[in-house]
């Protein structure tokens, strides 16, 4: 069981949450510049490290909000994404 | 070993353990059931057998250890039902090919459907299955009650059995006997099996690629294949190669060694949740990936508890069974539940990948085409509808929720 921060209620159990997948996936700011490889890339592929994911979660039990974390795919362990919210203030 | 006061001389070895040599026509990276059916299956079709099989733990560590065993066909759309149907030929033909006793007991397989809907697409599969060849039949509750007495086909759940389909080829084989078949006539052909080998990178060459680094330096490589299962985006990473695969843990568990009382294989997608009791007498029980990707080879625990309640629900006496073992592997799931087989963007190098949560029914069926991509290096006609530019040209093989079981 993951234990996951929301930003806005603390400390919860995974059963909270629902997953979002990987963070920051901006839709393409022309679509009709996009060949069928392209198109396919923003459809279908998404990151897979082994290592930092930057991820999406929304506490549907809770809150109900989004937010981001940074997680360590290999160990499970959580960071808040601090650097990137800023960023995108 | 000591036996009556004397020293007996060890078992003979299944497989050496070579050392690696410098150089291979075929490296094959992952020895697991897919590695070793396709260096089986280069040597038996093709005549290759300068194979080596690089594996980073010990052989049939990885999923190959970790599955249900579960071993089916009944697949609605033609190319997944081409493909399982010939792995389940396969396998029906390897007991004798092997000379190895590895348990494949074809016991059948039970969906079953709780809701109106669920029956009606039930239904249409079993047509489409009877049109492609694959045994199917569907199965009224009273139908179900005989083939498995344990489960609770009465009014009385919150979601009743209202009908199932069933498969009677369908069924299990003991996964790690199965491995060591493979491997025992893979060696028997001359392929080398390393394991403790772990590949970390590729020596590239343009768009070839000429070998492989590994935790044991670096073997040179005339083609390679890799057959990684969820760490494949690990290593097409360092080439560039973006595929669509996430990686998810996929959880399995095990109750104590109980008398025979589950004759076949049950599947349930509406309360999810596919058991089965192994030869040796475990009750065996899977159902669905962890949501969120992961590489720890561990799930969390309401997925266990939310299986064990489905299946309580549908087999009461499961009730009175102790749970012995939870486990999880490293699944590659893509976006339409469907594997990737054949060429990449390298000339000489070959995936098979993405086969999510079904990979072990289909290990001598995904062994017999990735050999025939390796060694003629263009797809076999089942799986060229499998390749990665599916994702390209929107052909894709969705099997999600088309599919006897949600993934």
């Amino acid at each position: 069981m993951l234990l996951i921060r929301c930003p806005w209620c603390g400390d919860r159990d995974e059963v909270e949450f629902r997953y979002g997948g990987q963070a920051d996936v901006a839709y393409p700011t022309d679509p009709h510049e996009l060949d069928d490889a392209e198109w396919g890339n923003f459809l279908f592929v998404r990151a897979n490290p082994m290592g930092a994911l930057t991820e999406r979660w929304v506490h549907t039990a809770g809150c109900r909000r989004w937010f981001s974390v940074v997680r360590d795919t290999a160990t499970n362990e959580m960071t808040p994404d601090i650097p990137r919210r800023r960023e995108s203030r | 070993m000591v036996v009556d006061g004397h020293t007996s001389p060890a078992p003979d070895r299944l497989w050496r353990n070579p050392e690696p040599k410098s150089n291979y026509d075929v490296v094959i990276v992952g020895a697991g059931g897919h590695g070793l059916a396709t260096a089986y299956y280069l040597a038996r079709n093709h005549g290759v057998t300068d194979i080596a099989v690089l594996e980073r733990g010990w052989l049939a560590g990885g999923n190959m250890a970790r599955n249900t065993t579960i071993i089916r066909s009944n697949y609605l759309l033609d190319a997944s039902a081409a493909l399982y149907d010939h792995a389940l030929r396969l396998w029906e033909e390897l007991p004798e090919e092997l000379d190895h006793e590895f348990h494949f007991s074809q016991c059948g397989v039970l969906n079953l459907a709780h809701t109106e809907q669920e029956a009606r697409d039930a239904r249409r599969r079993a047509f489409a299955n009877e049109l492609n060849g694959v045994d199917a039949e569907w199965l009224t509750p009273d139908e179900i009650a005989e083939v498995c007495p344990i489960l609770d086909t009465s009014p009385r759940l919150r979601y009743p059995v209202i009908g199932a389909t069933y498969q009677r080829r369908a069924g299990v084989a003991k996964h790690d006997h199965v491995a060591w078949a493979l491997a025992r006539k893979c060696d028997e052909m001359g392929v080398d099996l390393i394991q403790n080998c772990e590949v970390t990178g590729f020596v590239t060459a343009g768009d070839r690629v000429t070998g492989v680094h590994t935790s044991r330096g670096t073997i040179g490589a005339g083609r390679v294949g890799l057959a990684a299962a969820g760490r494949t985006s690990v290593l097409t990473d360092t080439l560039g190669i973006s595929l669509p695969l996430q990686s998810h843990p996929l959880q399995a568990m095990a109750s104590e060694i109980l008398e025979p009382v589950h004759p076949c294989v049950v599947m349930s997608n509406h309360v999810h949740v596919y058991t089965s009791q192994a030869h040796k007498g475990e009750l065996v029980l899977g159902a669905g990936i962890d949501t969120h990707n992961g590489y720890a080879q561990r799930g969390s625990v309401h997925v266990v508890e939310n299986q064990l309640a489905a299946a309580v629900e549908l087999f009461p006496i499961f009730g009175r069974a102790h749970l012995l073992r939870t486990w999880a592997g490293t699944v590659d799931v893509t976006p339409d539940a469907s594997p990737i087989i054949g060429p990449t963007p390298y000339g000489n190098l070959f995936v098979n990948c993405g086969w999510g949560t079904g990979g072990f029914k289909a290990t001598p069926g995904a062994g017999w085409v990735f050999a025939h991509t390796i060694a003629t290096g263009a797809p076999h006609p089942l799986n060229e509808p499998y390749g990665m530019e599916r994702f390209t040209s929107g052909a894709l093989i969705d099997e999600h929720g088309a599919a006897a079981v949600a993934h």
